[in-house]
């Protein structure tokens, strides 16, 4: 099967049509979901439903938080942002501002009855400046006023004044000068200095791998209504409810309970509201518990941009020895993340930029550090992937350079290091148990993509065009599953049983396209043996389930499924017991199947219709509510000795990208993209195959066009998307052929044996660029394999290929380490 | 008083201040929250509505456009249609069906703009039929951004929506509302229209005719002219600057010819892209396919040429395309009219020969009609290849003279302050055969006269190496033994 659909006569015919509508067009991307067989009977298929929102979506009734009704006094809320990145604030003038036209409330600092540090993990995030301003963009003062507009008019009237000092926008020399946001760790495994010595090949290079903007379509946001106590309720665009609540009852110096924080669903977060979403809530929480007003607040596209931070830009360098077949035996990597100027959760996410400069190959003997670096910029934040696509950035660099230094394709030496038996062990001492499934998703990848056909045919043209040139990569993906911070792999669940039959399922995970409603919604009707349809979730609420991990680390599903699932297995064995006594039925071999309660076989069978066991469970007391929990188990990591068990299993994927690139121009297409993903036994093959190919778009984004750009003020220039650019429709590769691996189920006991679907994808990406520099490598007959750094922008691009037409001597990309160098 | 059609149903609204945006009369005013602001710079697609105006067949022709930077004083007259109008109670028009069905929204926030998007095309598709290319779909929904998806499952939509039963919005069964439509607007058309705003000062005209367009510059030669409002409208929406008072140029006739004479054509400055790409496709074949890159269907269907003008920036993709054809513009006001080229235009940065303070505006922009041995080549570079800013544009023109190039004109966008030729090239080239030494000579000429900045879009190396290779790439296509045997550049790229 080599996509969600068959491809049977049916779909061949509509395929046909389709091809005659698309007259003297490119292949399809992909066959199309074909409406009469989304309910055929193949088990996958039946998992494939719409996402729960998507009639809401397609009609404009999905509401967001600006499209909340809010009282008509409500209050709107404008932020006075820094305009220089690194100085002291001497003079701060907001008469004129509280006099502007409908301002009713003007708030700074000293306007904070509690925390005025809204640091998620460690310190460092003041609410609004104090004294010390450290990057373009940070909050000085908010303004509250009737309408959006004159809340924003008002902004422009402040007087402000700073002593402006020279801003660090250098992450290496940060690095070097040890200014950090964190300590710097280490990983280590084996002798890597003596393997280094005793490898017949040496080689080393470095790259720059940029950060990312989330560009979320709907922007942060936020509307806060004053309890009739002394709290808030918060409706926000949220990745993590409840530290925005804990957040929020410090800033205002007020108990947890008396916050409640509640998501229905984000217009698109990816990382981007997990802490990064706090701030604002806690700015219209002060407004509203002072005015006594409902306060929105909503950042305009640049100010977003500018305010919240993004995917960090990573600073990598390896050193590896190998032998002559390419064989990595142990060496150095440097991973330096641009944290920004405050830890918010560099720790972790430099953490598993270092678990994952393996990617998928065993390192050997070797050593990783990671190192915070700060800048004077906003706080870099989570990113679909957390830092592990900018580690594994560092060693698929290294698969080009070493393969072109052993003159072999790069597929082979890619082959040739994957973990296997013997060698499954990573540099934080994890066992890779399912090393075989990584060799069978490239090999099988491999072969349906024409991999050598393909590779011969563009050395072919190659050969024959001087300014077109062809590349082709085959990058595989293994990606760690497990919130690296071990109390957050925990998950908790409400389910209540109405006595029209009708189920509510609450949870602690939060809905950002990516599904997960749907799915939990799935796992509740799977357990009670409902229709999708009877099964529903209102919102995320705080109130509902407590004390709640952030929706991130792809472990959605994972974790509040588990609980889900745990919530209605409760209910249901409740039910059994009562319905084995009320109507004297054989508690053994009880079902819930079909809307209907099953109990016995053949002519013993008695069937009672849920409907009329949720009643008589009423009328007999029966309670209809259950909570569900779920700790993932096994997981384990020493900071103290960089080792354990940080993942409870890994994700896999692999795929294969043909680009051609104009090497006069720096242009270039993706022309040819095949993907292999492994999310175990899938919960919803459709959202599944949604996420890996929206994954990789976003991944293909990050490395080509997307491309943050500061002047040297530290001033972000790239500030929305007119200058910003994300990928566009045109950008889909005209030949995308996904699959979903079928028939490996996950090898731990995760819900149902998937496997988290959300990041591992987006790093699938990086097979375009490695792509891209396979294509340039055939400027120099592929002796070595140009630095290219990201994004990989047109300009990147035709600049290498300048390097690679007039060559000096540094303008090589990996050098081999001369004898004394090691 | 905004007077028009909103999903079938008359709206009149009263006292809007002319800054107001469709977007924010939507929302705000009419409390329709389905369509949703993305980024309020007509970039994303998020906001993306439909618009109907009548056509010659009696009916209403529908565009799609960005709400957001649409002046709320423009819907006058037209058939508003938003996300919220296309269901027929709970069965879901085809453009949406086929979204569901394909698994095409995941956050769903540019989703109701994707909808927008996909209606238009369907709506055109139900009218005048033709098959859907690739070339096609792009143009449909290269402005709608969707940050999720990554676009497959949107083409499947867009491919697959024709088999959706053709539900009908229930505004189109009245028989009347084409008509109702027309009669609002002949109505306004004839009259012209004047708003004042009586809450705050303010005032948004839109005079029918060029008479009216001048006396009104004579009295205001402050306000502020407004056709598309594709650029003019990000000072109200990104840098909060009040425009109460402007002069509307999308109902003025004369603006909107286009006149065709035995020497070129007379372009209305206030023709939109979308009106004019028939023509230069026809005509200007680089210059039509620079159209499929220039901005989005949105953008498009609102910018007009002499908007591209006006505005002055040194990285707008239509003026260095002008000054490769020599083409001119006929300037107007109440001083009466004038004509030059349009290289004697741009003095500066931003800065035009436009006597503004005495109420000139852009009237109309000639085209010379292409003699049969001319050739022309336009090469936009940019980060992104759909709806993005040059960051390096060339248009060459020259005609081929016993193998030798005569009359070259090579000119550049990004390169300089103002769009401009690059006369040291064309001097090296000028009666030159196309030979690896004359254009050898020409990218060293290039190198020495621009000195490009550096800013968000690209370096200023990369400027003048692209530029200069822009110079290398013409000279390869022209060089028939290359030609044949390898590729010049990307076919997504080509002309």
């Amino acid at each position: 099967m080599r996509t969600l659909t068959d491809v049977s006569l049916d779909s061949a015919k509509a395929r046909r049509e389709q091809k005659n509508h698309n007259k003297g067009d490119g292949p399809l991307a992909r066959d199309t979901m074909d409406a009469a067989h989304e309910h055929s009977s193949r088990h996958a298929r039946t998992h494939a439903y719409a996402h729960e929102s998507a009639i809401k979506h397609v009609t404009g009734r999905a509401a967001y938080i600006d499209d909340m009704p809010a009282p008509a006094d409500a209050l709107h809320i404008a932020l006075g942002l820094s305009p220089v990145a690194h100085g002291r604030l001497t003079r701060l003038d907001l008469e004129k501002v509280k006099r502007a036209p409908g301002v009713v409330d003007v708030i700074t600092v000293v306007d904070v009855p509690g925390h005025t540090d809204v640091g998620p993990v460690f310190p460092g995030d003041p609410l609004f400046v104090d004294d010390e301003i450290s990057y373009v963009g940070q909050t000085l003062f908010a303004v509250a006023a009737t309408s959006y507009k004159a809340a924003r008019l008002a902004v422009k009237e402040a007087v402000i004044e700073i002593d402006e000092h020279s801003a660090s926008l250098d992450a290496v020399a940060a690095a070097e000068a040890n200014d950090v946001v964190r300590p710097t760790h280490v990983q280590q495994r084996g002798d890597w200095q003596q393997a280094l010595e005793d490898a017949p090949h040496v080689l080393e290079a470095e790259q720059f791998v940029g950060g990312q903007e989330h560009f979320y379509l709907e922007g942060q946001a936020c509307l806060v209504t004053p309890s009739e106590d002394e709290g808030v309720v918060v409706y926000t665009s949220n990745q993590h409810p409840s530290e925005t609540q804990k957040l929020v009852a410090e800033v205002l110096d007020v108990p947890f309970h008396a916050v409640v924080v509640e998501t229905r669903r984000m217009g698109g977060g990816f990382g981007g509201k997990e802490t990064q979403a706090s701030p604002w809530a806690c700015i219209a929480a002060l407004i509203a518990r002072r005015t006594g007003r409902a306060a929105r607040l909503r950042l305009p596209r640049a100010e977003d941009t500018r305010a919240t931070g993004k995917r960090h830009p990573f600073h990598n360098r390896y050193r590896l020895g190998f032998d002559d077949q390419g064989v990595i035996q142990g060496g150095d990597i440097i991973v330096i993340g641009d944290c920004g100027y405050s830890p918010d959760l560099s720790e972790a996410i430099v953490d598993r930029a270092m678990f994952h400069a393996d990617n998928a190959y065993s390192l050997g003997d070797a050593r990783v550090t990671g190192i915070r670096a700060r800048t004077h910029t906003a706080s870099n934040t989570a990113f679909r992937g957390f830092g592990g696509p900018q580690g594994m950035m560092i060693i698929e660099a290294a698969m080009d350079d070493i393969a072109r230094q052993v003159g072999e394709d790069p597929l082979t030496v890619r082959k040739r290091n994957l973990y296997r038996a013997g060698r499954d062990v990573t540099h934080y001492g994890q066992t890779v148990n399912q090393h075989g499934l990584i060799a069978e998703i490239v090999e099988r990848v491999e072969r349906s993509s024409d991999y050598w056909q393909r590779r011969r045919a563009i050395s072919e043209y190659n050969a024959k065009s001087p300014i077109i040139k062809k590349g082709l990569s085959l990058t595989p993906v293994k990606f760690g599953i497990s919130f690296t911070a071990k109390h957050l792999n925990q998950a908790g669940a409400l389910l209540h049983v109405y006595t029209d039959g009708s189920v509510m399922i609450n949870h602690g995970g939060t809905e950002m396209g990516q599904g997960l409603h749907t799915k939990i919604c799935q796992v509740a009707a799977r357990e009670l043996g409902l229709d999708l349809e009877q099964v529903r979730i209102s919102a995320t609420r705080t109130d509902k389930v407590p004390n709640t991990s952030p929706t991130a680390a792809s472990s959605g599903a994972d974790l509040n499924g588990m609980a889900a699932r745990d919530a209605a297995s409760k209910l249901r064995e409740r039910l059994f017991d009562f319905a084995a006594n009320h109507y004297e039925l054989d508690r053994e071999d009880m079902r819930l199947e079909n809307g209907e309660l099953i109990a016995g076989h053949g002519e013993g069978e008695r069937r009672i219709a849920w409907g009329e066991l949720v009643q008589a469970a009423y009328l007999e007391r029966i309670s209809l509510s259950a909570k569900g929990f779920y700790a993932t188990p096994l997981i384990h990591y020493d900071r103290a000795t960089g080792s354990g068990r940080p993942f409870y299993y890994f994700a896999h994927g692999a795929a294969v990208s043909e680009v051609e690139v104009d090497t006069l121009s720096g242009e270039y297409r993706i022309t040819r993209v095949d993907i292999l993903h492994d999310v175990g036994d899938s919960l919803n093959p459709a959202i599944d195959m949604g996420q890996v190919e929206g994954g990789f778009i976003q991944g293909m984004g990050w490395l080509t066009s997307e491309e943050l750009k500061w002047n040297d003020k530290g001033r972000l220039i790239s500030d929305g998307p007119s200058t910003y650019k994300i990928p566009a429709f045109g950008d889909l590769p005209p030949v995308f052929n996904v699959e979903l691996l079928q028939g490996h189920p996950n090898s731990q006991a995760s819900i149902y044996r998937s496997k988290a679907v959300g990041e591992p994808p987006l790093m699938l990406g990086i097979s375009v660029w490695s792509a891209l520099r396979d294509a340039l490598a055939s400027l120099v007959d592929y002796r070595y394999c140009p630095r290219l750094d990201t994004p990989a922008t047109p300009e990147r691009v035709l600049m290498a290929t300048e390097a690679l037409r007039n060559p000096a001597p540094s303008e090589t990309s990996a050098v081999e380490a001369s004898d004394e160098s090691v | 008083m905004i007077d028009f059609y909103l999903n079938g149903q008359r709206q009149q609204c009263a006292d809007i201040p002319p800054d107001t945006s469709v977007l924010e009369l939507l929302r705000l005013q009419l409390g329709k929250n389905g369509t949703k602001e993305g980024c309020a710079s007509g970039d994303c697609g998020a906001c993306t509505v439909s618009i109907g105006q009548p056509n010659d067949q009696g009916g209403l022709s529908y565009h799609n456009a960005n709400a957001c930077i649409i002046p709320a004083h423009q819907i006058k007259d037209c058939h508003l249609v938003t996300v919220e109008g296309l269901a027929r109670g709970d069965a879901l028009h085809p453009a949406q069906a086929a979204m569901v069905d394909c698994h095409a929204s995941q956050c769903g926030f540019c989703t109701p703009g994707i909808v927008m998007s996909l209606f238009t095309l369907h709506h055109s598709q139900q009218t005048q039929p033709a098959p859907l290319t690739q070339q096609r779909l792009e143009a449909a929904l290269g402005g709608n951004l969707c940050r999720c998806t990554g676009y497959r499952p949107i083409r499947d939509a867009a491919l697959t929506m024709q088999d959706h039963p053709d539900t009908h919005p229930i505004w189109a069964d009245d028989p009347d509302l084409a008509s109702n439509v027309q009669s609002l607007y002949s109505d306004a058309t004839k009259k012209g229209t004047s708003s004042r705003i009586n809450e705050s000062p303010g005032r948004f005209d839109s005079p029918k005719d060029i008479a009216t367009l001048r006396e009104l510059r004579r009295q205001r030669p402050e306000a502020r002219l407004v056709a598309g409002a594709t650029d003019l409208w990000l000072e109200v929406t990104q840098q909060l600057k009040p425009l109460d008072d402007l002069i509307d140029l999308r109902r003025v006739v004369e603006l909107n010819i286009i006149d065709e004479t035995p020497e070129g054509w007379w372009v209305g400055a206030a023709v939109t892209y979308s009106r004019l790409e028939p023509l230069l496709a026809e005509h200007f074949a680089a210059f039509g396919h620079l159209m499929h890159r220039f901005a989005s269907s949105q953008i498009r269907n609102r910018a007009t040429l002499g908007g591209n003008i006006a505005n002055a920036s040194p990285i707008g993709d239509c003026p260095p395309v002008l000054l490769a054809l020599d083409a001119r513009l006929m300037l107007d006001g109440p001083n009466g009219a004038r004509e030059m080229p349009v290289a004697d235009f741009f003095l500066d940065y931003r800065k035009t020969a436009l006597n503004a303070e005495e109420g000139e505006f852009i009237r109309a922009i000639f085209l010379p009609r292409p003699e049969t041995d001319q050739h022309l080549k336009v090469w936009k570079l940019s980060k992104r290849r759909e709806d993005d800013i040059s960051v390096v544009l060339g248009a060459f023109a020259w005609r081929m003279e016993n193998g030798v190039m005569r009359d070259v004109h090579l000119a550049f966008g990004g390169m300089a302050a103002i769009p401009r030729r690059a006369p040291g090239a064309e001097a090296a080239l000028e009666g030159q055969a196309p030979t690896e030494a004359a254009f050898g000579a020409a990218r060293s000429a290039l190198r020495n006269e621009f000195q490009p900045l550096s800013d968000v879009r690209g370096s200023s190396e990369y400027r003048l190496v692209a530029a200069s290779n822009l110079l290398e790439r013409l000279r390869l296509s022209l060089d028939a033994d290359f030609n044949t045997n390898a590729e010049v550049c990307l076919d997504a790229y080509a002309h």
